[in-house]
């Protein structure tokens, strides 16, 4: 499975070590209110909200590299549009392991 | 150029200002969680360039767009390519980023932005929606890839309607425009044109033949309504 980075944020930052920790420091309070409020909006099957909530964990999906993932979370996010989560709920829950394990080592 | 960031995602936005910190023409004026707020800050303040996204709760970026009477330029801001098309219906919309936004890809759209002349009115929404416009008499001026296209009129024999676009045949070409029947209804003279089915407009005068329920337009075999029938035949100079 591909690894979460932080190669789009290093670009971005250059020299600036502030912005860094800035961009980090939001990712890391961000995300798990996100990926809770995801969870609680599957749990309920409202699927539509759900939808709303894959597309804003996408962006820092791609922020931190996750290509193929970003992909997964694309068709998951059209799959909630139209009312099933099936297809890719459980990679989905994989990919949010992935990127929880890799924010609790920055 | 001043400009103000619109978005609901902290890291958007963060990631934003940052790449504006690489181009010293840029001034960020302020950020927006959501477009209600940045409505009011422009009811009081100038800005040059407004860096907007698209998916935003309650009000989206194109609300936005439609809820103000003069716009500066936009740049559009998104995880989704899927509204590309929609995006260029407006003349304000200079450029369209998905995100991860990186560095030259930005750097293009901040070059466009300055280089792009818009106009200062914004479209209304019946603008923004209606591509087809007359400005005189025999001409009909659609709007295919932000160009103005002129059409003869009378050159035109055909119009069928294709979900939320038109098929507009004319001799020379056939143009595909997103707009609706209606709207290039009340746009043709009535004396030429006639509407003989729910999704087809056909010049009278470009007739070749009728049989019971269509009529042969050049190629292009018609249905004919029922109800559109009588109307047809009070049309033509029968013997």
């Amino acid at each position: 499975m591909e690894q979460p980075n932080l190669s789009y944020i290093d670009t971005l930052s250059g020299d600036d070590k502030a912005f860094k920790e800035k961009m980090i420091s939001i990712i890391k309070a961000e995300f798990p209110e996100e990926k809770a409020v995801y969870f609680k909006n599957i749990e309920a099957k409202n699927f539509n909200e759900a939808s709303e909530n894959v597309h804003k964990l996408k962006h820092k999906i791609s922020i931190l590299g996750l290509e193929k993932s970003y992909e997964v979370a694309t068709d998951y996010e059209n799959n909630l549009k139209n009312n099933h989560d099936d297809a890719e709920k459980e990679t989905f829950k994989i990919i949010l392991e992935n990127m929880t394990n890799f924010l609790d080592t920055l | 150029m001043n400009c103000i960031i619109i978005d609901d995602e902290s890291t958007a936005r963060a990631i934003i200002a940052q790449l504006c910190t690489n181009i010293p023409s840029l001034n960020v004026l302020e950020e927006f969680q959501n477009a209600l707020q940045a409505i009011k800050y422009l009811n009081q303040n100038d800005v040059d360039l407004i860096f907007l996204d698209i998916h935003m709760p309650d009000f989206t970026g194109f609300d936005f767009i439609q809820t103000l009477k003069s716009l500066p330029k936009i740049i559009l801001t998104t995880s989704d390519s899927q509204f590309a098309i929609e995006a260029f219906e407006y003349d304000c919309i200079v450029d369209y980023l998905v995100k991860p936004i990186t560095l030259p890809r930005f750097e293009k759209a901040i070059q466009k932005a300055e280089s792009t002349k818009i106009k200062t009115e914004v479209p209304t929404t019946a603008m923004a929606t209606d591509d087809v416009e007359t400005l005189s008499g025999n001409d009909l001026y659609i709007n295919i890839d932000r160009r103005l296209i002129k059409l003869d009129i009378p050159s035109i024999y055909l119009i069928e309607a294709k979900g939320d676009y038109i098929n507009v045949k004319t001799e020379d070409k056939n143009y595909t425009v997103h707009s609706t029947l209606k709207k290039i209804e009340d746009k043709l003279p009535n004396d030429l044109f006639l509407k003989v089915h729910r999704s087809y407009i056909i010049n009278i005068k470009k007739i070749i033949d009728i049989e019971d329920n269509s009529v042969l337009i050049k190629k292009d075999v018609i249905p004919v309504s029922r109800s559109n029938r009588p109307e047809l035949m009070k049309r033509l100079n029968l013997l």
